[in-house]
C-alpha cells in the first residue's frame, strides 16, 4: 500500500490548443483510503485513472507513489492491480490459477501462492469454485474472480476499480458493494473506484473526488457532498432529482430571492460578505436539498408561502414542484399530508441552506465539513 | 429454392451414382454390375498410395501453414500504415490463380532460367523438380505454402486485431511474460480462428489438383499424384468412367467425413470447456 | 390498462376503465419460439392518448410484448384488436407507430437533421412541411445546434435525443419506447425523461414505455403492466397498482429497494400480528377484519423500505432490532440493509447517512402501509381495504 501524490499533474490529449482533460491538480491520496472518483462522462475521471495505472503519460506534472516518482513507468512496472467494467479472465485457465496468476508471475513460492489463493478465495466466497475452469462461470462469479486477481497481491501500491459493477445483474449489486465494503475493511488496501453512478461511490467511499470538466471540484465524505457542496454542480450533481438552487442577493438578515425573503444565520451572512468584498460582481445562489424543506403550519412564523407549480406523486413520497421567488424548485413530501393546489406553507430550516459565492460555497470558520 | 438445389446437386450426383454401379460399354449398352467398381476401386493399390500421399501433403500442410501463419499475423504491425502495406503485401498471393501459381513456380524453380533453381545451383545442390521425386515435392509444397499462408496469417490478423485492449492491460498489470501473454491469452482467443484456418486449408489441400498438374502432371512417376488428380487420370485419360464414379463417390465421402469430424471440432471449441466450467448444482 | 391472465384467471385487479375507442387490445397474444415460452397469453388494452408503463425485470417479457404490438414478431398464439379491426397479419410498414430503443439508432451517414426528417421525406411530405416539423420537434429536444452534426460526432444523451426527435416527427398514433434512458447516465436520464414527460403531456400519443426501474415506472405515472417472467402479473393505473399489489409477486416485481416479506402470524383475539425475534405489530382495522374473516393466521408481511425509520428509543412493538449490513446511499436518501432475526431487511432514510457496517439499529415500522400476503401469494389486506 502507498500514499499517493499528484504533484501538478495534468494531461490533455492533443497539442497546447486542445483543452484540458485533467487540469492541473496536486492533491493527496492516503494509504488504504476508499477512494471513488465520480463525474460525468467526459469529466476526465477516466484520464486520471489512465495516469494512475500508467496507460498514459502526464503531459506535465508528477506523480509519486510513497515518495517515489512513477511518473515514467508503465503499469506493468507501477506496482498495481485493476478490476476492469467487464470481467477479465484467461480462459483456459481454472478459478486458482486465474488468482495465482499474478503471484507466480512474480515467482511467489508454490506453498505461498496456495495460502495466499485459498485465504483470498475464502474473502471473495470463491473457494468451492477453484477447481473450475473460469469461463462459463455466471458474471458475478467472474467479476468475483477478476476482483480476487485484483486482491491476490499483497505488495501492491492501490487497487483500481473500473465501474466493476457494471455487468452484475441489479438484486446482486448491494452483496457485491457490501463485499468490496468488507474487504477493505479487513485487508486496509487502497482503492480507487471509478465511476459515473453517485450510488456506487457514495456507497463504497470513504472519501469521494467529485470531477467536472477536468477539475476536481470536491474531495469529501458522502455526507459532506450531500449537506456541504463545496461547488454548486456538487450540489446538482448529488442527489435525484439534486440540490435547488436559487439565485438570490444578499440584504440585511438574509437573502433576497425575487420577492421572498429568508433569514440567514448571522454568520453565514458575514463569511458571505467577506467572499462578495474580493469578488464584488459574483453572483449569490442559495441552495437545499428537496428532502431539507418541510411543510409547516400557515401560522408558524418561519413559514415561507410559496406558489404550488405541481404535484408528482411517486408512491413512497410526492415531488411538490413550488415557485421560490419565480425560480422553481423541488420539495419533498411525505405521502397523504400533499396540500391542495395553491400556496404552500414551507419552512427551510437554516440549518439546510447552502449560501454559494460565484458558484463557491460559503465556508463559516472553523467549519469541520469543508474539505475542498 | 428446392427445385434450385435439386438440378445442381441432386441430378449430377445421380448422375455420378449411376455411372458408379453400370458398366458403360458404349453409349447405348449399359451392364448393372453393383458394387463391382467401389470393391475394385477399394482394393486399388495405386489409389492407396495415392491417398497415403495426400494425407501426408495435407499434414506437412497444416504443420507448416498454421505456426507460419501465426508468427507472420503476430510480427505484424497492429495499425497505421505499416499495418495497411503488411496487409496488401501479404494478400498479394490470394490473388494469384491457381494455374498461375503452377507455372510461375515451374519457371522459378528451374535449373536453366529460375531464379531459385540458379541459385540453388551455384550454392552446389542440384534440384530439378521434373525428375527427382523429393524435389518435386517440396516444390509443390513451398508452392502451397506461399500461396496460402497468407491466408492463415490474415485469419489470425483478424482475430488478433479482434481481442480487448483491456487484455493486455490486465496481463502487464498482472505482470505477465511475453509468453505468458501469448500461451494464455491470444492464443485462447484465437482458438476459434485456428479451428477455422484448420478446416479452410485442409479441405482446400484435401483437394489440390492444378499446381502439381501445371508442375509436372503429377510426375515425376506418380511422386505428386494426389488423390484429385489421380481421379482425373481415371475418367478423362482412361475413360473408366464406371470406376472413376465409384472413385469420385468415395472421394466425395472421405471429405464428407472430414467436414463432419471438423465442424463437430469447431462447434465443441466453445461447447465443453464453458459446460465443463459451469457450475455443479450445490 | 384492463388485463386479465391468460383469461383464465382474473386478478382482483384494480382495473382503469377502457372505453369502446380503446387504441390497441391484446386478446390472449402469446409468444412461444422453438418450445421456449417467451409470453404467456396476455390480455392488455393500452390506454389510448396516454403513457402505458411496461415494468419488469430484464428478460420478464417487455421487448417481446413491445415487439408484439409493433407487428415486428407475430404472436403464436391470440390477436392483435385495433378499434374492432384484427391488426394481427399487418406488417409493420402499415402500421401507425415509431419506435425507440435502449441503443441509441440513428442514420450514421446522415445528419441530424435529415435523420429526424427521415420518417417525413417517407412518407413524400412537402418540404416546407418537413422544415417546419424538424424545426419545431429538434427545439422541443434541444438539438437545434446540433442539426447539421452527424450523430457520431454527438454525445450519447444528444444521439438518443436525436432518436427520440425522429420518432416524435413521424407524429405516428402509437409511440414505443424500450427502455430509452437505459445507457444515460443518470443526471441526462433525470433531464430527459422530465422533458419527455412534458412533451408527450401535449400530445395525443399512445405511449408504450418498457422500464426495468420500479421508480421510474412512478416518476412516469400512467399505467403500469407489471410482467415478471413472460407473465403480465396486474395492469392499471401506475399508483394503485403501486400502493395495492394484487400479490406478493406483482409487489415484489413493483419494488426498488427491494420489498421486505416478513413471515408473521396472526392472532385473531388481539389483531396483532407477531414476527421473528417476538416484535409484534398491531394491524389497521379493516386488515384485522379481512384476516379474521378468512381466518388466517400465517402470513407475510410486507413492508416497503420507505416504512421504516430509524427508532430512537428501546425495543418494543413495531421496531425490529439487527444489525448494519450495509448503508447504499443514492444520493438522496440511505438504503439500509439490516441483518435482523428473520434475515436482512431493507430500510430507506431520506437523506445519506453514515453507518459502521455491523453496528446496532433499530427500526420502526409504520404500520399504516402494511401489506398482507397469504403464504400462497395472494393478497389479504392493502392499505385502502374497505
Amino acid at each position: 500500500m502507498a500514499r499517493i501524490d499528484f504533484v501538478d499533474l495534468a494531461h490533455r490529449y492533443g497539442g497546447s490548443d486542445t483543452p484540458w482533460a485533467l487540469q492541473p491538480l496536486t492533491m493527496t491520496w492516503e494509504e488504504g483510503g476508499a477512494y471513488a472518483l465520480l463525474g460525468p462522462s467526459g469529466c476526465g475521471k477516466t484520464t486520471l485513472l489512465k495516469l494512475v495505472s500508467g496507460l498514459l503519460t502526464p503531459t506535465r506534472g508528477r506523480l509519486l507513489f510513497d515518495g517515489r516518482d512513477v511518473t515514467a513507468l508503465g503499469p506493468r512496472a507501477r506496482n498495481i492491480a485493476q478490476v476492469f467494467q467487464f470481467p477479465v479472465l484467461y480462459d483456459t485457465m481454472s478459478v486458482f490459477d486465474n488468482l495465482a496468476f499474478p503471484l507466480r508471475n512474480r515467482g511467489w513460492p508454490e506453498p505461498d501462492v496456495r495460502r495466499r489463493v485459498q485465504e483470498v478465495a475464502e474473502l471473495l466466497e470463491l473457494s468451492g469454485d477453484l477447481p473450475l475452469q473460469a469461463r462459463g462461470l455466471p458474471a458475478d462469479v467472474q467479476q468475483r474472480i477478476s476482483l480476487g486477481r485484483g486482491l491476490v497481491r499483497t505488495d501492491v501500491a492501490v487497487v483500481l476499480l473500473d465501474e466493476p459493477l457494471t455487468v452484475i445483474d441489479p438484486h446482486l449489486k448491494w452483496l457485491l458493494r457490501r463485499k468490496l465494503k468488507q474487504v477493505h475493511a479487513q485487508l486496509k488496501v487502497s482503492l480507487i473506484y471509478v465511476t459515473h453512478d453517485q450510488v456506487e461511490a457514495l456507497t463504497f467511499a470513504d472519501l469521494v473526488v467529485l470531477m467536472e470538466s477536468g477539475r476536481v471540484l470536491q474531495v469529501g465524505t458522502p455526507e459532506a457532498l450531500y449537506a456541504a457542496p463545496a461547488h454548486t454542480f456538487v450540489g446538482h450533481f448529488i442527489g435525484s432529482p439534486g440540490m435547488n438552487l436559487l439565485p438570490c442577493e444578499l440584504a440585511e438578515h438574509g437573502v433576497r430571492i425575487g420577492a421572498d425573503t429568508l433569514r440567514l444565520d448571522p454568520p453565514l451572512l458575514a463569511a458571505a460578505r467577506r467572499m462578495l468584498a474580493t469578488t464584488p460582481a459574483a453572483a449569490c445562489t442559495l441552495g437545499f436539498r428537496p428532502e431539507a424543506a418541510r411543510l409547516c403550519a400557515a401560522t408558524d412564523p418561519d413559514a415561507l408561502a410559496v406558489p404550488l407549480v405541481s404535484v408528482q406523486p411517486l408512491g413512497t413520497h410526492w415531488l411538490l414542484r413550488v415557485s421560490i421567488g419565480g425560480h422553481p424548485a423541488w420539495v419533498r413530501a411525505a405521502d397523504g399530508v400533499v396540500p391542495a393546489a395553491g400556496r404552500v406553507p414551507l419552512r427551510l430550516p437554516s440549518s439546510a441552506l447552502v449560501l454559494f459565492v460565484a458558484g463557491r460555497r460559503v465556508a463559516m470558520p472553523a467549519d469541520p465539513s469543508a474539505v475542498a | 429454392m428446392l427445385l434450385c438445389v435439386a438440378f445442381s446437386a441432386v441430378l449430377p450426383l445421380m448422375t455420378i451414382v449411376n455411372y458408379s454401379v453400370q458398366d458403360i460399354i458404349s453409349p447405348t449398352q449399359k451392364v448393372f454390375v453393383g458394387t463391382e467398381w467401389f470393391q475394385s476401386v477399394l482394393r486399388d493399390p495405386e489409389l492407396h498410395a495415392a491417398l497415403l500421399r495426400q494425407l501426408l501433403f495435407c499434414g506437412c500442410v497444416l504443420l507448416i501453414q498454421l505456426p507460419l501463419g501465426m508468427a507472420v499475423a503476430l510480427a505484424m504491425p497492429a495499425q497505421g500504415w505499416r499495418a495497411s502495406l503488411a496487409l496488401v503485401l501479404l494478400a498479394l498471393p490470394l490473388l494469384v490463380p491457381w494455374n498461375v501459381v503452377g507455372t510461375v513456380w515451374q519457371v522459378f524453380a528451374r535449373e536453366d532460367i529460375g531464379l531459385l533453381g540458379q541459385l540453388l545451383l551455384r550454392a552446389g545442390i542440384h534440384y530439378n523438380y521434373a525428375a527427382v521425386a523429393r524435389d518435386a515435392w517440396l516444390t509443390v509444397l513451398l508452392m502451397d505454402v506461399w500461396h496460402w499462408t497468407p491466408l492463415v496469417a490474415l485469419l489470425c490478423y483478424a482475430g488478433l486485431r479482434a481481442i480487448p485492449e483491456v487484455y493486455y492491460h490486465a496481463a502487464a498489470v498482472d505482470g505477465a511474460s511475453r509468453y505468458a501473454v501469448f500461451r494464455y491469452i491470444q492464443l485462447p482467443k484465437l482458438r476459434g480462428v485456428l479451428m477455422i484456418a484448420v478446416l479452410l486449408r485442409l479441405m482446400d489441400s484435401f483437394m489440390i489438383y492444378t499446381e502439381p498438374f501445371v508442375l509436372t502432371g503429377g510426375g515425376p512417376g506418380n511422386a505428386t499424384t494426389f488423390l484429385s488428380q489421380y481421379l482425373t487420370q481415371k475418367a478423362v485419360g482412361q475413360f473408366d468412367l464406371g470406376p472413376a464414379a465409384a472413385f469420385s463417390l468415395v472421394y466425395f465421402l472421405i471429405i464428407l467425413v472430414m467436414c463432419f469430424v471438423l465442424y463437430g471440432l469447431l462447434q465443441q471449441a466453445d461447447g465443453p470447456a464453458a459446460a465443463a466450467g459451469r457450475r455443479q448444482a450445490p | 390498462m384492463d388485463a386479465t391472465d391468460g383469461g383464465a384467471r382474473r386478478l382482483p385487479a384494480e382495473r382503469a376503465v377502457t372505453g369502446a375507442h380503446a387504441a390497441l387490445t391484446l386478446a390472449g397474444v402469446g409468444r412461444e419460439v422453438d418450445g421456449v415460452l417467451h409470453l404467456h397469453p396476455t390480455n392488455l388494452a393500452l390506454v389510448p392518448g396516454e403513457l402505458n408503463v411496461l415494468l419488469g425485470e430484464t428478460g420478464a417479457g417487455k421487448t417481446t410484448l413491445l415487439r408484439l404490438i409493433a407487428g415486428l414478431d407475430a404472436p403464436s398464439q391470440g390477436r392483435l384488436l385495433h378499434a374492432g379491426r384484427d391488426l394481427t397479419g399487418v406488417p409493420v410498414r402499415e402500421r401507425d407507430l415509431a419506435m425507440v430503443y435502449q441503443q441509441f439508432i440513428n442514420y450514421p451517414s446522415l445528419s441530424v437533421r435529415e435523420n429526424i426528417a427521415s420518417p417525413l421525406r417517407l412518407r413524400r411530405r412537402p418540404a416546407a412541411e418537413v422544415t417546419a416539423r424538424v424545426a419545431e420537434v429538434a427545439s422541443a429536444l434541444h438539438l437545434t445546434e446540433f442539426l447539421d452534426r452527424r450523430p457520431g460526432e454527438l454525445s450519447g444523451g444528444q444521439q438518443q435525443r436525436t432518436a427520440m426527435a425522429r420518432a416524435l416527427a413521424k407524429d405516428a398514433s402509437l409511440l414505443l419506447l424500450d427502455e430509452p434512458l437505459g445507457n444515460l447516465d443518470y443526471k441526462l436520464r433525470e433531464e430527459l425523461r422530465a422533458e419527455l414527460l412534458q412533451l408527450l403531456a401535449a400530445r395525443r400519443t399512445t405511449v408504450v414505455y418498457a422500464t426495468t426501474e420500479p421508480q421510474e415506472a412512478l416518476q412516469l405515472g400512467g399505467h403500469v403492466a407489471v410482467l415478471a417472467a413472460g407473465r403480465l402479473l396486474q395492469a392499471g393505473p401506475t399508483l394503485a397498482v403501486f400502493a395495492r399489489p394484487a400479490s406478493l409477486a406483482a409487489a415484489r416485481a413493483f419494488s426498488d429497494p427491494p420489498l421486505n416479506a416478513l413471515p408473521a402470524v396472526f392472532d385473531p383475539a388481539d389483531g396483532r400480528v407477531r414476527v421473528a425475534g417476538g416484535v409484534w405489530l398491531q394491524l389497521p382495522a379493516a386488515a384485522v377484519a379481512r384476516l379474521r374473516a378468512a381466518g388466517t393466521r400465517a402470513l407475510l408481511l410486507g413492508v416497503r423500505p420507505h416504512q421504516f425509520r430509524l427508532s430512537p428509543g428501546e425495543g418494543g412493538p413495531h421496531v425490529l432490532a439487527g444489525q448494519v449490513e450495509l448503508a447504499e446511499i443514492s444520493g438522496s436518501d440511505t438504503y439500509l440493509h439490516v441483518a435482523c432475526t428473520d434475515g436482512t431487511v431493507v430500510a430507506q432514510l431520506p437523506g445519506v447517512h453514515a453507518f459502521t457496517l455491523g453496528a446496532p439499529v433499530r427500526l420502526q415500522v409504520d404500520a399504516r402501509g402494511l401489506l398482507g400476503f397469504a403464504t400462497t401469494g395472494e393478497r389479504l389486506f392493502a392499505p385502502g381495504d374497505a
